[in-house]
């Protein structure tokens, strides 16, 4: 309740920040990695909804986001389609195929949905690196156009591209927030804290998973998209699942089941892994050490921690307050029998 | 109010509920006992449409509701509480609270998308139902503590109120008073005879003899499965196979 009061102008900051960023960047390869930073972060945050929010660890999520930058990849290199025709047949696509992919794999629960999802994922970037025809196969597709301008605003550079990004960015957070602030976000939380109950108090478990899993792989199609518009090559490699373990640890880093979560965290791996590149593959002995010691002191992640402190705060100085009242109440009750 | 009719469920070879007929009477406390593996909570998970039975009938409110899924009984007016409730521990009670109405609510992802009027007045609905529960459970105080800071008696409180927030008509309660103090059980079973004056209707599953006889309207024997007796509390003290099988001769003689 009181963190509401300071909620909005740190937002505003933030918001700020980062479109002050490429200003004060020292070169545009530190402008590339924070929009790379950004557009995994919108796959993250799609991620999140789905296994943070409704409980489920869906590991074909790198998966999705490969369909989405196939998509833009395949129509506008070998169709000549232009881009943004491409970037909404590609969000839609990926939530269509999710919607199956959704209603079959939601019929497993637990370890098997995610055993089932590993699966599909692999199935995804087989089918990827297997269809020459249609993918390029182990190639690639290079030379993906940029994203064409929209009236006088050009894309062809890594400024504007990142402001591009950004904004997507915002757009993708403001409809997260939307929906976990909502009633359906308060369904989706009951599946996560106990499926049985959810279902006793007259939720629709299967409508209600498929949606969040929709949902997600929209996200993970849109920021697929992004990807493939702003890189410019992509590789079935990205449909890997390890992929989608990168995305889980930006969540389990940043606080799984925040709104910000995802997005903290794919920033700060980000910058670490680009820190520690000069370490190349040993970089690992610093990370590895590092996150065990985030999910032994950290489990709910950095922001999930702070969010944590917040309630307990939140909800003593409520009592407080009520304590006081009583207090309060009893000595009057006092003088009035004096 | 819920007639249950010739209700059987096997579990490959095993029968975990038997063949069993009776009828729970509208704004009345039921009560069904047994020894351990009774078959009472399969009872609860046929009734409530988590299990689907072998062969029978579950007739509530004179529709045949034999086979529907959770989500749907609970929409037509069966509410249930487990042995244990799982709660979000990181929000609020009252925030564990707003989802249970969510049931009464049309608005869809649409209205989420557009933030549409319904979606607030549901919205609205749900924290206003959420408020009225706790209330009825006395536990508006612990409103906004955390819901992992709150002690079992009130976990157990928290449970009735989610249940009572779909606005049911009947009450299934899955041992209501189970790891909660002589003191805090009684006050549990006056909760449950004021949820009587409101109306509803009550049906559960307990092991503590001396609330269910002062308590119950009806008693419901369970024994493996089979149905051993049924009647009021005074019947089933003096029935012979309840006592073999159940009570034992103490407290019969009691």
């Amino acid at each position: 309740m009181m963190s509401k009061t300071w909620q909005k102008p740190l937002l505003a900051v933030l918001l700020v920040l980062a479109i002050a960023f490429p200003m004060v960047a020292a070169n545009d390869y530190y402008i590339y990695v924070m929009s790379l930073a950004y557009i995994m972060a919108i796959a993250a945050v799609g991620l999140n909804l789905i296994l943070g929010y409704t409980g489920q660890l869906n590991l074909a999520h790198a998966g999705f986001m490969a369909i989405g930058a196939y998509t833009v990849g395949i129509l506008t290199v070998d169709y000549g389609v232009p881009y943004w025709v491409a970037f909404v047949i590609a969000g839609i696509l990926s939530a269509v195929i999710g919607f199956f992919a959704g209603l079959l794999s939601l019929r497993l629960k637990g370890h098997f949905f995610s055993i089932f999802t590993l699966c599909v994922g692999f199935m995804i970037y087989l089918i990827i690196e297997k269809s020459d025809a249609l993918t390029h196969g182990t190639v690639g597709i290079i030379d993906i156009p940029a994203p064409t301008g929209i009236g006088p605003i050009r894309f062809d550079n890594t400024w504007s591209q990142y402001y591009l990004v950004l904004f997507f960015l915002v757009v993708s957070l403001w409809l997260m927030s939307r929906i976990v602030h909502s009633l359906l976000g308060r369904a989706f939380v009951a599946i996560r804290n106990g499926e049985d109950l959810a279902e006793t108090l007259g939720i629709n478990l299967m409508r209600t998973k498929v949606l969040a899993f929709v949902l997600s792989t929209f996200y993970a199609g849109m920021a697929g998209a992004l990807y493939a518009g702003f890189v410019r090559f992509i590789g079935p490699a990205m449909a890997l699942e390890s992929h989608t373990f990168d995305m889980i640890a930006f969540i389990l880093v940043g606080g799984i089941g925040t709104l910000f979560g995802p997005l903290l965290g794919a920033i700060l791996l980000t910058w670490l892994t680009q820190s520690l590149q000069f370490l190349q593959d040993f970089r690992m002995i610093v990370f590895g050490p590092l996150l065990i010691l985030l999910v032994m002191y950290f489990p709910q992640g950095l922001i999930g921690y702070w969010r944590e402190r917040q309630a307990r705060r939140a909800a003593a100085s409520m009592q407080d307050r009520r304590l006081q009242r009583s207090v309060i109440g009893s000595q009057q009750e006092v003088s009035t029998n004096a | 109010m819920l007639e249950i009719q010739g209700l059987t469920k096997r579990f490959g070879g095993l029968t975990a509920v038997r063949d069993v007929t009776t009828t729970f009477e509208k704004n009345r406390i039921n009560a069904i006992i047994g020894p351990n593996g009774a078959g009472k909570t399969t009872f609860f998970n046929l009734v409530s449409g988590y299990h689907k039975p072998t062969s029978g009938r579950i007739i509530f409110d004179g529709q045949d509701v034999t086979g529907l899924r959770p989500d749907q009984v609970a929409k037509l007016g069966v509410a249930r509480t487990f042995q244990s409730t799982t709660l979000f521990d990181k929000a609020t009670v009252l925030d564990n609270l707003i989802v249970g109405h969510r049931l009464r609510t049309t608005s869809t992802f649409w209205d989420v998308v557009l933030n549409t009027k319904r979606l607030k007045e549901d919205e609205h609905r749900c924290r206003a139902k959420a408020e009225e529960v706790l209330d009825f459970v006395g536990l508006s105080s612990v409103a906004h503590h955390l819901a992992a800071d709150i002690s079992q008696e009130e976990r157990k409180r928290v449970a009735f109120a989610l249940a009572l927030a779909t606005d049911p008509k009947i009450v299934l309660l899955d041992e209501p008073a189970g790891g909660v103090n002589p003191e805090e059980t009684l006050g549990l079973a006056e909760l449950i005879r004021k949820m009587i004056r409101k109306g509803l209707t009550v049906c559960l599953i307990e092991h503590k003899m001396d609330m269910i006889m002062s308590l119950a309207d009806k008693i419901v024997v369970l024994d493996h499965g089979e149905m051993i007796a049924e009647g009021t509390p005074a019947q089933i003290r003096s029935d012979q196979r309840v006592i073999e099988a159940y009570l034992g001769a103490d407290y019969a003689a009691a």
